[in-house]
C-alpha cells in the first residue's frame, strides 16, 4: 500500500527531474535543494568552529601560554561561539526545516521558495565576513560572544565586519521563519489539523516566532553599538549618558530566547525519533505542545538569569531566578513524556536511537546544572565560571548537535535512498559520548573551584582536570570525521535503503513517499484520513 | 487486570532501585565533597549559606537523577524488541499522570528556592557596614581606595613572564605554587568586621570574584555597585577577575589578606604612610616623598635601570620584552614615530592613554616612573635618542 502510494507518485509527475548544471545550487527554488545546501554549510562551519574549540583547549591543556597570543585566544573563544551558533546549529535546523515540513505535512514547496533560496544565499558572504575577521588589521572580535561594551568598543574592523555578518544572518533567519510560519499555517494537506502536525512542525512553528521576535532585538543592539562606535552616540557609554548594562538587557532579551531557538527544534526531532523506534506514539502529544509552548513564553522573562552579578537589586534576582526555576517544569515534562514513550514499547537501537537517548541523559543533566545555576546565591560563585561552561556545552552538544546528529541518520535514507553504515555509525556515537563526558564533565569541577572562563591561562590547581578535558575534547573532535566518512560514503556508495526504513516512522515523508524522495513531491496533498 | 497488576511490579522492583542508588549517592556525597572538585572552604557567612545551598540542590539533583534515570534504564533493558517487548501502542496519553508530573517538579522547585531566598536577601543587604572599601578595576588590574582612611593603593599580578611564557616557546621558568594568583598588594580586611566594597571599573567591565568570600560582583565603568563580607577567619584569600576584559583578563588576580584587629590597625598605619591620598590630592608642602620623586633628576644609566623594571611590570605583556610588541593590536616600540618623537607626545599618550586602543592611561605611576619608563623606551631596542627625560617634565604635563 504504502509502496504503491510512492510509486503513484513518482508516475504522476513524469517531469521529476533536478535541472542540472552549475546554475542548479544558485538559482534553486526547489525545499529539498536549498535544504541541502542549509545542511553542507552547517556541516562545514560545525567543522571550522571545532577547529576553534579545539585550538581553545590546546591552549588551556596545560598551564602557561604554549601556543597563542591571550588576544587571539579571546577571538577564538568568540568566533567559536558565534560559528557554532550562527553557522552551524541554527542553519543545520534551516536545512531540516526545509527538508522535512513540506512532506511531513504534505506541502509541494515552502510558501516562498525564491525568498527560500535568497536566505540561504545571504549567509555565505556574512560567513565569509565573519570568518575573514581573523586576517584583518586588529583582528577577529575577542570580547567574548556577547560582545558586551565597553570591551567591544577597543576592537577594531574585525567588530564591524562581524555586526555585519550578525545582521545578514539575522535577516536570513527572520526571512526564513517568516517562510516557516506561512508554510506551516497556510500549506497543510486537508485533514493536516495543526494538532495532527509531527512535533517537527510545531517546535519549529514555535521557533519561528522566537526568531521573529528576537532577532531585531538583536539587530537593535549591534546597531547602537555600531553608532557608538563610529557616531559618537552613547548608549552604552556612561561618560555620555548611557550605561552598559543597558546592552546586556537588550542582548539577553535575544540572548535567552536564542538558547531554546537552538534547543526547541531538536525537541521535535527527539518527539519523532524516540517514537519510530519505541514502536508507539508519543506519549502525552498535546502536553508537548503546551509544554514547548510554555518553555517558548518563559524564555522571554528570564535573561536577567545572566546577569546576576551585575548588581541588579534583590526584586529583580528573585523575579529572574523563580521565572528560570519554572522552566524545569515544561521542560521536566518534556523528559518524562519521552521516558514514558519508551515505557512499554518494543524497543530497537539503531543509531538516531542511541543519540536520542544520549540526548536525553546528557539534556537531563544540562537540566540540573542549569537548575543549580538558577538559584541567584549559588550563580554568584559560579557565574563565569567553566561551570557555566558544562552547563550550555552539555544542553548544546548532546542536546542540539546530537538532536541534528540523530536527525542526519534517521533521514539519511529518505533523503538519499541509501543507507549508513550501522556500525560505524555506533562507533560515531559511543565515542562521542565517551569523550563528551570526558570532556566537559570535569568543567563541572573546574567551575565549582573557581577557574573563570575565557582565560587562556590558568593557576596550577587547574591543571588535571584541564589535561582531562583537553583529551577528551581531541578525541571528541576527531571522533566527528567518522561521522562525515559515514554520511559521505553513504551517499556514494550506500546500500539501497527501504521507503520505510524504520518501521515505526509514521509520518507522511516515510508512509506517502518513497526513498530517495523525488525531487518535487505532494504537488496533489496527499489524503488523509 | 493481569496486566494492570505486571504494571504495578515493575513499578515496585524500580522503586527498590532507586531507593538503593539514591541512597547509594547520598553516602557519597560528603565523600566527593571532600575532594578538589567542589566550591573552595568558604570564608565567610554567606559562602557557607552558598556552600550548603550548593550541596542541598546537588542532593536533590541526584535523588531526582536517579528516579528519572532507573525509569529510563528500566524501559532501555526491559521494554527491549529482542526481550519480545510487544508496544502498547495504546498507551500514549494519561491527563493524570501529565498532572502529578507538573505538580511534583512544581513543589520540589518551592523547596528549592525558600532557602534560596533568605541567601539572596541576606547577600543584598549592604547596611551599617563597620568599613567600606572602593574597588576599582582596570586593564588589567586593581584599586583599592580606603576612602575614610585617605590611602588607596594598586594591585597588580606578580608572577614574572617568565613563568607564563611565550607562545612559541612556552614558560621558561618553573611556575610557583601561587601562579597566577600572587599580587604585590593585597586588599587587606580586619578579621570578623562587616566589610562592604564599592565596585566600579576605570574602562571595560571586570568581574571582583573571591568565591570563598561569597562574592562575584561586576565592575562597571560609571557605575558603583554594593557588596558585601564578613570574613570569618584570618589567613589568605584568592580569586580573580571573572569577567572577560581584554587580552590580560586571566592575569589579574584578587587576593584578600583577613588579619586580626591589631594587625590591621598597624597596616593601615603604614598603608597611610606609603599610599596617602590626602597628600597627594591637597599637594601640600609636607608631600616629602612625592616631591623628592618630582624632584629627581636622573642620569641616564639610573633612568634605564629603573624604567627596564617599570617596562617590564607594565608594558611587556603587550609591547612585548624586544619592544617589538605584536602589530597591529600592539605596535612595536622599536622604531617608532612617537618614541622616538617629541617627548611631549609619549608623555601625553602614558598620562592619558589612547583612545579607541588598549594603550590605557598610566597616570597611576609617579612622575620619576612615567620618566624613567620613557627614557628607557627611547633608549632600548634599537633606539637611540640619547636623551634622558625629567620627572619634572612628566609633572609639568599633568597640568
Amino acid at each position: 500500500m504504502v509502496a504503491a502510494t510512492a510509486h503513484d507518485q513518482v508516475h504522476d509527475h513524469s517531469h521529476d527531474h533536478a535541472p542540472g548544471g552549475l546554475t542548479r545550487y544558485f538559482t534553486t527554488t526547489n525545499h529539498k535543494d536549498i535544504g541541502t545546501m542549509y545542511l553542507w554549510f552547517a556541516f562545514t562551519m560545525f567543522f571550522v568552529g571545532g577547529a576553534m574549540a579545539l585550538g581553545i583547549r590546546a591552549e588551556l591543556f596545560q598551564p602557561g601560554l604554549q601556543y597563542f597570543q591571550p588576544e587571539f585566544f579571546n577571538s577564538l573563544t568568540t568566533v567559536h561561539a558565534l560559528v557554532m551558533i550562527f553557522g552551524a546549529v541554527m542553519p543545520a535546523f534551516v536545512g531540516f526545516a526545509n527538508w522535512l515540513i513540506p512532506m511531513q505535512i504534505g506541502a509541494a514547496d515552502m510558501a516562498f521558495p525564491r525568498m527560500n533560496n535568497w536566505s540561504f544565499w545571504i549567509m555565505i558572504p556574512a560567513a565569509i565576513l565573519l570568518l575573514a575577521t581573523f586576517f584583518v588589521p586588529g583582528g577577529a572580535a575577542s570580547s567574548g560572544w556577547t560582545l558586551y561594551p565597553p570591551l567591544v568598543m577597543q576592537g577594531g574592523i574585525g567588530v564591524d565586519m562581524s555586526i555585519l555578518a550578525l545582521h545578514l544572518l539575522g535577516a536570513s533567519s527572520i526571512m526564513g521563519s517568516i517562510n516557516i510560519i506561512t508554510t506551516l499555517l497556510n500549506l497543510r494537506a486537508p485533514g493536516m489539523t495543526l494538532m495532527k502536525m509531527p512535533l517537527f512542525c510545531w517546535t519549529w512553528l514555535i521557533t519561528a516566532y522566537l526568531l521573529i521576535a528576537t532577532m531585531p532585538v538583536l539587530a537593535g543592539a549591534i546597531t547602537m553599538l555600531l553608532t557608538d562606535r563610529h557616531f559618537g552616540t552613547s548608549f552604552f557609554n556612561a561618560a555620555g549618558g548611557g550605561d552598559p548594562t543597558m546592552f546586556m538587557h537588550i542582548f539577553w532579551f535575544f540572548g535567552h530566547p536564542e538558547v531554546y531557538i537552538l534547543i526547541l527544534p531538536a525537541f521535535g526531532i527527539v518527539s519523532s525519533i524516540i517514537p519510530a523506534f519505541a514502536r508507539k506514539p508519543l506519549f502525552g502529544y498535546a502536553s508537548m505542545v503546551y509544554a514547548t509552548g510554555s518553555i517558548a513564553i518563559l524564555s522571554f522573562i528570564v535573561w536577567g538569569h545572566h546577569m546576576f552579578t551585575v548588581g541588579m537589586p534583590a526584586a529583580g534576582q528573585l523575579f529572574f531566578m523563580y521565572a528560570t526555576m519554572l522552566i524545569a517544569v515544561p521542560t521536566g515534562v518534556k523528559i518524562f513524556n519521552w521516558i514514558a514513550t519508551m515505557w512499554r514499547g518494543s524497543l530497537t537501537f539503531e543509531t538516531p536511537m542511541l543519540f536520542c537517548i544520549g540526548f536525553l541523559c546528557m539534556f537531563t543533566l544540562g537540566g540540573f546544572s542549569g537548575l543549580v545555576l538558577s538559584i541567584v546565591a549559588v550563580d554568584i560563585t559560579l557565574h563565569n565560571t567553566y561551570y557555566v561552561v558544562a552547563h550550555f556545552h552539555y544542553v548544546l552538544f548532546p542536546g542540539a548537535i546530537w538532536g541534528l546528529t540523530a536527525a542526519v541518520y534517521f533521514y539519511l535514507p529518505k533523503f538519499t535512498g541509501k543507507m549508513y553504515n550501522e556500525t560505524l555509525g555506533k562507533w560515531h556515537f559511543w565515542i562521542s559520548a565517551i569523550a563528551f563526558n570526558v570532556t566537559f564533565f570535569p568543567q563541572h569541577f573546574l567551575g565549582l573551584a573557581g577557574m573563570p572562563r575565557r582565560i587562556p591561562d590558568y593557576a596550577l590547581q587547574y591543571a588535571e582536570w584541564n589535561a582531562i578535558s583537553t583529551i577528551g575534547a581531541f578525541i571528541l573532535g576527531f571522533s566527528q570525521l567518522i561521522f562525515l566518512y559515514n554520511v559521505v560514503t553513504t551517499i556514494r556508495s550506500g546500500e539501497k535503503a527501504k521507503d520505510r526504513q524504520w518501521d515505526g516512522a509514521d509520518s507522511l515523508e516515510w508512509t506517502h513517499l518513497p526513498s530517495p524522495v523525488p525531487y518535487h513531491t505532494f504537488e496533489t496533498p496527499p489524503v488523509l484520513k | 487486570m493481569q496486566k494492570k497488576s505486571n504494571f504495578f511490579r515493575r513499578l515496585e522492583s524500580v522503586a527498590v532501585t532507586v531507593g538503593l542508588a539514591a541512597s547509594l549517592s547520598l553516602i557519597s556525597l560528603p565523600t566527593l565533597a571532600s575532594y578538589d572538585v567542589n566550591i573552595p572552604q568558604p570564608a565567610s557567612p554567606i559562602a557557607t549559606q552558598i556552600y550548603s545551598l550548593h550541596m542541598y540542590l546537588l542532593g536533590v539533583c541526584a535523588t531526582i537523577f536517579v528516579v528519572v534515570f532507573a525509569f529510563m534504564f528500566y524501559s532501555i533493558f526491559k521494554f527491549r524488541k529482542s526481550n519480545g517487548a510487544k508496544p502498547d501502542v495504546n498507551f500514549h496519553e494519561s491527563t493524570l499522570i501529565e498532572i502529578i508530573w507538573t505538580i511534583i517538579p512544581f513543589i520540589i522547585l518551592i523547596a528549592m528556592a525558600v532557602p534560596a531566598t533568605k541567601t539572596i536577601l541576606d547577600m543584598k543587604d549592604t547596611s551599617s557596614p563597620d568599613m567600606t572599601v572602593k574597588v576599582t578595576g582596570f586593564q588589567w588590574g586593581w584599586r583599592y581606595d580606603y576612602n575614610t582612611e585617605d590611602f588607596g593603593f594598586y594591585s597588580n599580578l606578580t608572577t614574572p613572564w617568565s613563568q607564563i611564557g611565550q607562545p612559541g616557546t612556552g614558560p621558561t621558568e618553573k611556575q610557583g605554587d601561587d601562579y597566577l594568583l600572587e599580587v604585590d598588594n593585597p586588599l587587606v580586611v580586619p578579621v570578623g568586621k562587616r566589610v562592604r566594597l564599592l565596585v566600579t571599573s576605570n574602562d571595560v567591565i571586570h568581574g571582583w570574584y573571591v568565591p570563598q568570600l561569597g562574592i562575584n560582583q561586576y565592575g562597571i565603568p560609571g557605575f558603583i555597585k554594593d557588596v558585601w563580607f564578613t570574613a570569618d577567619r584570618i589567613g589568605t584569600l584568592k580569586g580573580q577577575c571573572s569577567q572577560i576584559c581584554g587580552k590580560l583578563h586571566g592575569y589579574m588576580p584578587i587576593t584578600v589578606v583577613v588579619k586580626s584587629d591589631a594587625d590591621y590597625a598597624k597596616w593601615v598605619i603604614d598603608s597611610k604612610a606609603k599610599w596617602s591620598t590626602k597628600i597627594v590630592a591637597a599637594g601640600a608642602n609636607s608631600a616629602v616623598a612625592v616631591a623628592e620623586d618630582d624632584n629627581k633628576v636622573f642620569e641616564m644609566a639610573e633612568a634605564k635601570e629603573k624604567g627596564e623594571k617599570i617596562y617590564a611590570a607594565n608594558c611587556v605583556a603587550c609591547h612585548q620584552s624586544n619592544g617589538k610588541g605584536m602589530p597591529p593590536a600592539f605596535p612595536s616600540l622599536a622604531g617608532s614615530k612617537i618614541v622616538l618623537g617629541p617627548t611631549d607626545q609619549q608623555i601625553n599618550i602614558l598620562l592619558n592613554g589612547k583612545a579607541g586602543t588598549a594603550m590605557q592611561s598610566f597616570a597611576r605611576l609617579s612622575n620619576s616612573e612615567i620618566a624613567a619608563v620613557i627614557s628607557f623606551t627611547k633608549n632600548a631596542f634599537g633606539n637611540n635618542v640619547g636623551k634622558v627625560i625629567q620627572p619634572s617634565e612628566v609633572k609639568a604635563a599633568r597640568k
